[in-house]
């Protein structure tokens, strides 16, 4: 799946990284604990969190994830935001809590860092 | 090549500047990664660095960390000044914490910082004298068949 897919799917704003929206990921994560994002993500996920603050997107960066997908419709801080810039890591919102994002992903077949 | 490479680094943290808390890690992540050293050696690293800069900056007052590398090893060594670790043992367990809530809306101080640096280190020694400090010395090997 693309980013693309999921701006649309999730129907999210895009806040930074539009150019990036044809890259692929194929699992995905969801945590508002950044120490089980550390503990147990893969490269390439895309991570979904309510936590938007700067920590999200040093961990995100850290782990190496695809992308940040913020639920609630929650949004980066500036500095947040900057530093994905920086690290051209793309950040999306969605107004969908968790659930139903996580749901909506899962249903078109995209899997969980935890499955094999 | 990586193998040329002797180099060593010297950062700071402050203890309680969570505004920055991951800064150094993800400086030495970027020195790494520019070596040209394996993306998954460098993830590990990366990861082992920033759960120890956290707690540092969790729980002490100052540190400094010192990343070095020789042709064989990537060596990260924090020292901090701060109230120490007084049960290493207890410490070292999976969901043992003693983080505030404002720790925990960080998404941080689930008691697993020290088990992940130990799963992504090829060697961690954890020293600590209670009222002088901690200190983290984390080892991850260049080559998977390992060696020090
Ligand atoms: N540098 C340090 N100085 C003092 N105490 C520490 C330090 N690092 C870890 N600790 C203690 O060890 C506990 C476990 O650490 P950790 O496994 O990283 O979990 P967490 O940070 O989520 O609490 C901490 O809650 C704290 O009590
Ligand atoms: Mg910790």
């Amino acid at each position: 799946m693309t980013l693309r897919d999921v701006a649309e799917l999730l129907k999210a704003e895009v806040i930074f990284g539009k150019q990036h929206l044809d890259e692929e990921f194929e699992l995905a994560g969801a945590s508002d604990l950044m120490s089980d994002v550390l503990a147990l993500s893969r490269p390439g996920i895309l991570l979904l969190t309510g936590l938007a603050n700067t920590q999200s997107v040093r961990t995100a960066e850290i782990v190496e994830a695809k992308a940040i997908v913020y639920v609630r419709g929650r949004r980066p801080s500036q500095e947040g935001l900057e530093l994905a810039e920086k690290n051209k890591m793309p950040i999306l919102s969605t107004k969908f809590l968790m659930y139903k994002a996580c749901g909506l992903l899962y249903g078109r077949g995209v899997r969980g860092m935890g499955d094999r | 090549m990586v193998s040329r490479h002797n180099l060593s680094h010297a950062f700071e943290i402050k203890g309680g500047d969570f505004g920055k808390a991951g800064c150094v890690s993800l400086e030495i992540k970027e020195i790494l990664r520019d070596l040209g050293i394996d993306p998954a050696i460098v993830r590990r690293a990366a990861i082992a660095a920033y759960e120890a800069e956290m707690n540092v900056v969790m729980y002490a007052e100052s540190g400094k960390v010192v990343l070095r590398l020789n042709p064989k090893v990537i060596r990260i060594t924090l020292e901090d000044q701060g109230p120490g670790i007084h049960d290493i043992e207890m410490a070292m367990q999976e969901g043992y914490t003693t983080a505030t809530d404002q720790m925990r809306e960080m998404g941080f101080g689930a008691g697993m910082g020290l088990p992940n640096i130990k799963k992504n280190a090829d060697r961690f020694e954890l020293k600590s004298k209670v009222g002088k400090g901690t200190s983290y010395n984390i080892i991850i090997h260049l080559n998977p068949e390992g060696g020090t």
